[in-house]
């Protein structure tokens, strides 16, 4: 099919942040994931694991514990904050300090009503969860020494602390503590450490589970006071603590990178009569297990070395499905460097810096040149950055934090000199996504409510040209941007599954796309059919005539012949498009572990056919490549993919990030395994 | 692996008259494994308690009556059954005391056994053939038996689950008796040219099979297999045989012997010669069918007859005038423990001969005394002497008897006796080309013990060619002639002794300790195996270049057959440099190839130390200098160790050194000699683990270096091309 020059590039050094706190939310099936930076992420459990929404984080800002309250977010710091987040407008919607110094623990009842929050100073302190705020109630009764832990019993009328060296219960209503329960403080080394209790969880049978520092998981009984059984199961920590909803199970995440599951088993097969017992033992993680999740058929873990680990529990999969298999998320589901395909430079955003860098240029096939990084811009202010771009020629450059939204100046000289542009206009404060028109002299920013600003850009002056408003009085954010290259129409697709369609020259809405029920993760117009290229977060492709306003023959096509099952169980979605332009049928895709181009004038794979075909094809004459080649030619030869994208000098440019790289990057392991130990 | 256990007599053998064919009518199993029902040829039957060597009853006939056959435990009904008088048939139970109150049966027909097997009803064979359950008999005893055997034919040997016998005048027929459905079949035993007669047959059922095992008189035992349930054919067929054992058998004819299946492998022999045994003693042998060794043999006194049983792990074996029960035990055999057991028993075979011929005065005497005289020779050499087919010509002949027996699948081959090393020379090399490559093994192994025995007992006799020739066949090794080597040192034959170092995989220690011995004490040159002597003139030139380049010293090269050195003590004293390379071989060219030749032998280190320590002082220190030298040689110049050429590995020099060192150590360093010695080994040694330090360090470094090479993503940029299709 042909030879691509590739600019492979590994000097983005991109580095996630470590997994702090999780909380699942049964009814939305969604996941928030606090990091150690301070960002959330939201997974749609239900849309293929795909990162749903991205809060960049903020300096001052730290995520110690994070809790649903129905449909809302709340999550509290070191800071001593309690915060509610905006879902649609991804940015917190206010803060109250607790008083309390740092917040350590955060729990919510189960009627909803109340939450709890464990404080440095000692105190539990209660918050009225109103329609639009919560409001302080009162204090449970001071105790000394720091709260770790909170749980709720389901009455809402007890609540469990974990503190250090001990356990207390609380009544909720009178705000004493009716038990005192003393945490031993393990082997006789340990002894002149405190013993933090970590974890606690309150069954409905009054039990209370309790994991430590000095590697316990203790089983208690509240209603007496006593305990009911210890099992060890580390040498060191165990941080974090998960129940299963039906309360048959629990899992235990330890500092050594394991993850212990307890069951509620009955001591004789069929008797009456059960305890809990240590049952599997996995080891997801090299680091701290910091956050952990139950979510009926599948553990959920997070922890120092950043990835998200989705373990299925396979005694409670009836059918193994794409859904059932073990998932580890390591890079988010968005692109974090955008690429200037006349000038050839990359950016690189990273949570408070931008980079830019010069590809090389090499005269013969093979030769090494290094990229040159031209400029890394630090900027003011706490909030992380959430979207940046860079211009096709490269002579302009914006990104934008929760508050604000900058846009640059860049001239490429010998040096690249960066100025800011100042006066933007007053409707850019944010954006959730930025991007630039083919030809450099727009900006689209988008920004809350669905809308999208159109910024011309010229030396003299920004100016505002319009806003898009989705018909659909949608407010959902969006995520993916795409201009044709003509400058005539612009894609539009937010997270509610939505995809508009902009006509720029007559600055109206143009049409919507006929939603599908997986969220898009990339998409690209075709530079000289302008048809929409769509890829969602279950791996569909489809192709949307703009001009016709309908599915393309092709996406039909694909639809109805179904695409082959390999390409449906891939892992990660696809987070770019382009299109080649030397052959007008072709588009390149790319996720964490491949790329591929797909050629719409061959066959389809079916499911017979052998999908990876490339090393067959290889060894085959022109002729017989012919009669096997299909439309999917996949390059598995990049991984850890980040980005992949295509110089206007026909070159690819991939962007790597091994994974060893970051694993070099962590903190030094609790415990290594070694052989025979 | 079977072992003959020391074994006992149960009760003592009354045999009637001297030439009576057997002593006893027969042993039977009862019903424990301890017990046995022994029918003598007179009136009585006796059942014996066997650990116990005591009788538990015994039954006699009248006067006048006597048993025809022996008496069986019939496990059905409990009960004894016996015949007298050849028709009647009687049988009794423990508590009955007399024959007079048992019951008793005439039939109408002579009986010639009655079979009981383990878990059915007995059997009844009668004399002319026919057969009937027991049980069915007694029902009508006058019931008319058919005849199935012709006039002239009789009954000869019976086994447990096949009726065999043979007619008497020209052809031997076996009979093959069925039960469900009942049928007969007849099958004609082969005999040969040699008319050789079945003695024995044994059979045994394995797999649906009959395995059928047939000792002729000609000392061959033939297997032939039967399936149990193959298609019934009419007429006489031809019983197919196989070769399992062709032995030694002194006139080409056995009279009486038996034959057990003890188990698949292994067979339990009455009356067969013991192949290096004399003439005129009896063995109860057990031959491995496998690796046709003879796995243990043990010798009985007095008459044998032919008369064979076992029961359950002991064999019953009437010999003189007692029944003898001897235990035994068969592992599985593998062909280690085959050919092992086998030269252990060659040795016990030879301790009990004790004929040697004078040669000289046989030279004088005509070929049929000589013949005569030689016999006991010719029978320890397990000689069979078929006149037919000697190849030799009749001038050698006169001097020498050489005889083959060309059987077609196996030749033996055995040598009598030759005069002129010549001869011998030319016979091997006849012998060698004409044998077929399966046989060869067993051929050249018979060659070379009988040659090495020979060279023993005739000190005059030493054919160097002949012994060099077999060694080259690769078909000697020690275990098999293990005498070989030792013969060797004895006559100071080095170069046969470097062949067989060469050769022989399977040296023991012991022998590698005192071909060391031999070598350092002292050399007559011979003609040295020529790869060996120039990959040590090479290195030894090395060393004279060396030397008198770097030092200004010039070591004398040693005379070749002189055979020790003191030469290092005149060198580098009080010199200053840690590192003296310049170490001119100890011991001369050839010495230091055979020496070359222990260093490389096969050797567990805690088996050599005992064996070592027999060196003398002067010995070690010889021993020592040269494996230093030979270390540093190798040190210096990596290429000693020349490709193809055979030559110690710098390992097994150091392991040499280790044992050396460790079996003398308290020795050495209270001697002055050795003191100079030891310094510089220490030097050295100190310099090389200083030398391994520096060198792990590098490889530490290196090390790494490695791992960037296997991945390829260390780079953070580049560009390449990639294609796809």
């Amino acid at each position: 099919m042909g030879e691509f020059k590739v600019h492979r590039v590994r000097f983005f050094g991109y580095m996630p942040s470590g997994i702090r706190c999780m909380s699942f939310n049964e009814r939305a099936e969604r996941l928030a994931l606090g990091r150690l930076d301070g960002t959330l992420e939201i997974f749609n459990f239900k849309d293929s694991f795909y990162q749903e929404k991205v809060i960049p984080g903020n300096d001052s800002r730290s995520v110690e514990a994070v809790c649903w309250v129905a449909e809302r977010l709340f999550t509290a710091g070191l800071n001593g904050e309690i915060t509610e987040y905006d879902l649609e407008n991804l940015c917190p919607k206010y803060s109250l300090d607790a008083f309390g110094g740092p917040i350590w623990t955060v729990a919510c009842n189960a009627q909803g009503t109340h939450l709890a929050v464990g404080c440095e100073d000692g105190s539990i302190k209660l918050f009225e969860i109103l329609p639009e705020k919560i409001r302080f109630e009162r204090n449970l009764d001071r105790q000394k020494g720091r709260v770790l832990s909170l749980s709720w019993h389901e009455s809402g009328t007890r609540i469990a602390a974990g503190m250090l060296d001990m356990i207390r219960i609380f009544d909720v209503q009178s705000g004493h503590a009716t038990h005192r329960m003393l945490v031993d403080r393990g082997v006789s080394g340990m002894r002149n450490h405190e013993c933090v209790v970590w974890c606690v969880a309150f069954l409905s049978d009054l039990t209370v589970i309790s994991t430590d520092s000095s590697g316990k998981v203790q089983v208690w009984n509240a209603a007496m006071g006593i305990l009911s059984s210890t099992h060890l199961v580390s040498k060191s920590d165990v941080l974090s603590l998960a129940v299963s909803k039906d309360e048959s199970s629990f899992v235990v995440g330890t500092s050594e990178g394991t993850v212990v599951q307890f069951q509620f088993l009955a001591n004789i097969l069929g008797g009456d009569e059960k305890a809990w017992v240590r049952t599997k033992t996995f080891k997801p993680h090299t680091h701290d297990v910091r956050a952990l999740a139950e979510i009926g058929t599948a553990v959920v873990s997070g922890g120092l070395d950043t990835q998200l680990v989705v373990r299925p529990l396979l005694d409670k999969v009836d059918i193994m499905s794409y859904d059932n298999v073990l998932h580890k998320i390591h890079f988010p589901h968005r692109s974090l460097v955008s690429c200037a395909q006349k000038a050839g430079m990359l950016l690189f955003q990273f949570p408070a810096q931008l980079e830019v860098w010069r590809l090389g240029e090499s005269e013969g096939r093979g030769e090494f040149c290094l990229g040159t990084r031209e400029k890394w811009i630090p900027f003011q202010g706490e909030d992380h950055i959430s979207c940046s771009a860079i211009s096709p020629c490269g002579g302009w450059l914006a990104y934008s934090t929760v508050s604000s939204l900058r846009v640059y100046r860049l001239q490429c000289d010998e040096h690249v000199s960066i100025s800011k542009v100042p006066k933007l206009p007053k409707v850019l404060r944010s954006a959730h996504q930025l991007s630039f028109s083919d030809d450099s002299s727009k900006l689209f920013a988008a920004s809350t409510h669905s809308m999208v600003h159109v910024i011309s850009l010229s030396q003299s002056e920004c100016k505002h040209l319009h806003t898009f408003k989705p018909k659909s009085g949608s407010t959902e954010p969006v995520h993916l941007l795409a201009a044709s290259k003509d400058g005539k129409w612009l894609a539009a697709a937010n997270r509610g599954c939505e995809i508009h369609i902009y006509n720029l020259h007559k600055l109206k809405p143009h049409c919507t796309v006929p939603i599908y029920g997986s969220c898009p993760t990339a998409m690209g117009i075709h530079p000289t059919s302008n048809n929409l290229l769509m890829v969602h977060a279950d791996r569909q492709i489809f192709e949307y005539s703009i001009v016709e306003k309908q599915y393309t023959d092709w996406s039909r096509r694909v639809q109805r012949e179904g695409l082959h099952k390999l390409w449906l169980e891939r892992d990660t979605p696809v987070t770019h498009v382009t299109f080649n332009p030397r052959n007008a049928a072709q588009f390149m895709l790319h996720d964490t572990y491949m790329f591929c181009i797909i050629d719409q004038s061959l066959p389809l794979p079916d499911n017979k056919c052998q999908f990876y075909n490339q090393i067959t094809l290889k060894s085959l004459s022109e002729q017989e490549r012919l009669s096997h080649a299909h439309a999917f030619k996949m390059c598995t030869k990049y991984q850890h993919l980040l980005f992949l994208g295509l110089l206007d000098d026909e070159s690819l440019v991939v962007v790597q990030r091994p994974l060893t790289d970051i694993a070099s990057q962590l903190p030094a392991p609790v415990r290594l395994k070694k052989f025979a130990t | 692996m079977a072992a003959l256990f020391e074994g006992f007599t149960l009760c003592g053998v009354v045999s009637g008259s001297a030439r009576a064919e057997a002593a006893l009518l027969g042993v039977e199993a009862e019903r424990e494994e301890d017990r046995v029902v022994v029918t003598d040829c007179g009136r009585s039957v006796t059942v014996y308690k066997v650990s116990d060597q005591k009788p538990l009853g015994s039954w006699h006939v009248r006067q006048g009556q006597s048993l025809t056959c022996p008496a069986v435990w019939s496990s059905r009904s409990g009960e004894y059954v016996a015949v007298t008088d050849s028709r009647v048939i009687r049988i009794w139970k423990d508590d009955d005391t007399t024959f007079e109150k048992t019951f008793k049966a005439t039939v109408c027909a002579d009986v010639a056994r009655i079979h009981a097997a383990a878990d059915s009803e007995p059997v009844v064979l009668f004399a002319r053939g026919a057969v009937r359950m027991l049980d069915a008999l007694l029902e009508a005893p006058q019931q008319p038996i058919e005849e199935v055997l012709s006039e002239e034919e009789v009954i000869r040997s019976v086994c447990r689950c096949a009726q065999c016998f043979y007619s008497c005048k020209e052809d031997c027929y076996l009979y093959l008796q069925r039960f469900n459905p009942n049928s007969l079949h007849k099958y004609k035993l082969e005999t040969g040219e040699s008319r050789a007669r079945p003695l024995s047959l044994c059979a045994t059922v394995r797999n649906q099979s009959i395995k059928l095992l047939c000792l002729y008189s000609s000392g061959c035992l033939y297997q032939s297999v039967l399936s149990m349930r193959g298609t019934i054919q009419d007429g006489v067929q031809l019983l197919p045989r196989t070769l399992l054992l062709r032995l030694p058998v002194e006139d080409g004819h056995l009279s009486s012997a038996s034959v057990v299946s003890l188990d698949e492998g292994n067979l339990a022999m009455v009356g067969v010669p013991h192949p290096s045994a004399s003439a005129g003693k009896e063995f109860l042998c057990i031959w491995n069918t496998n690796f046709q060794t003879l796995q243990a043999a043990k010798e009985l006194t007095g008459r044998i007859y032919g008369q064979l049983w076992s029961y359950s792990g002991r064999l019953y074996v009437p010999h003189g005038k007692a029944l003898t029960v001897i235990p035994y035990e068969c592992e599985r055999s593998s062909l280690a423990t085959a050919l092992g057991r086998l030269q252990q028993d060659r040795s016990d075979g030879e301790q009990l001969v004790t004929t040697v011929v004078s040669w000289n005065t046989l030279l004088h005497e005509d070929t049929i005394q000589h013949q005569k005289g030689a016999r006991g020779v010719e029978t320890r050499q397990s000689v069979r002497h078929r006149g037919n087919n000697v190849p030799l010509a009749p001038m050698l002949r006169k001097f020498t008897v050489v005889s083959f027996t060309a059987v077609p699948s196996l030749l033996l081959l055995l040598i009598i006796r030759y005069i002129f090393l010549s001869c011998v020379t030319r016979d091997v090399e006849m012998i060698l080309s004409g044998t077929a490559d399966p046989e060869l093994q067993l051929v050249v192994g018979r060659l070379a013990s009988q040659l090495v025995s020979r060279c023993q007992s005739d000190s005059a006799f030493y054919p160097h060619h002949t012994l060099a020739q077999l060694v080259h066949t690769r078909c000697v090794c020690h275990s098999l002639c293990p005498n070989l080597l030792m013969l060797a040192l004895e006559k100071k034959d080095y170069s046969l002794a470097q062949l067989c170092l060469q050769h022989f995989p399977d040296i023991p220690e012991a022998v590698t300790c005192a071909c060391l011995k031999a070598f350092l004490d002292d050399l007559q040159t011979e003609n040295l195996e020529p790869d060996s002597v120039s990959f040590m003139e090479g290195m030894v030139a090395v060393c004279k270049r060396d030397g008198a380049l770097e030092n200004g010293f010039s070591p004398v090269l040693l005379e070749e057959d002189s055979c020790d050195v003191n030469a290092p003590t005149t060198r580098a004293k009080g010199k200053a440099d840690w590192l003296v390379l310049d170490m001119p071989c100890p011991v001369g060219v050839k010495k230091a190839a055979l020496l070359n030749e222990i260093l490389q032998t096969a050797h567990t280190d805690s088996f050599l130390l005992p064996h070592l320590k027999d060196l003398t002082a002067q010995q070690v220190v010889l021993f020592l200098q040269y494996l230093q030298f030979l270390y540093l040689k190798y040190y210096q110049d990596i290429s000693a160790q020349a490709p193809g050429l055979r030559s110690p590995t710098v390992t097994q020099i150091m392991d040499w050194v280790c044992s050396t060192l460790d079996a003398h150590f308290t020795v050495l360093v209270m001697l002055p000699e050795a003191r100079d010695l030891l310094f510089q080994l220490h030097k050295f040694v100190r310099s090389q683990v200083r030398l391994i330090c520096e060198l792990g360090k590098i490889q530490g470094s290196l090390q790494d270096l490695h791992k960037l090479k296997q991945t390829e993503d260390a780079d953070l940029y580049s560009i390449e091309v990639i294609e796809l299709f």
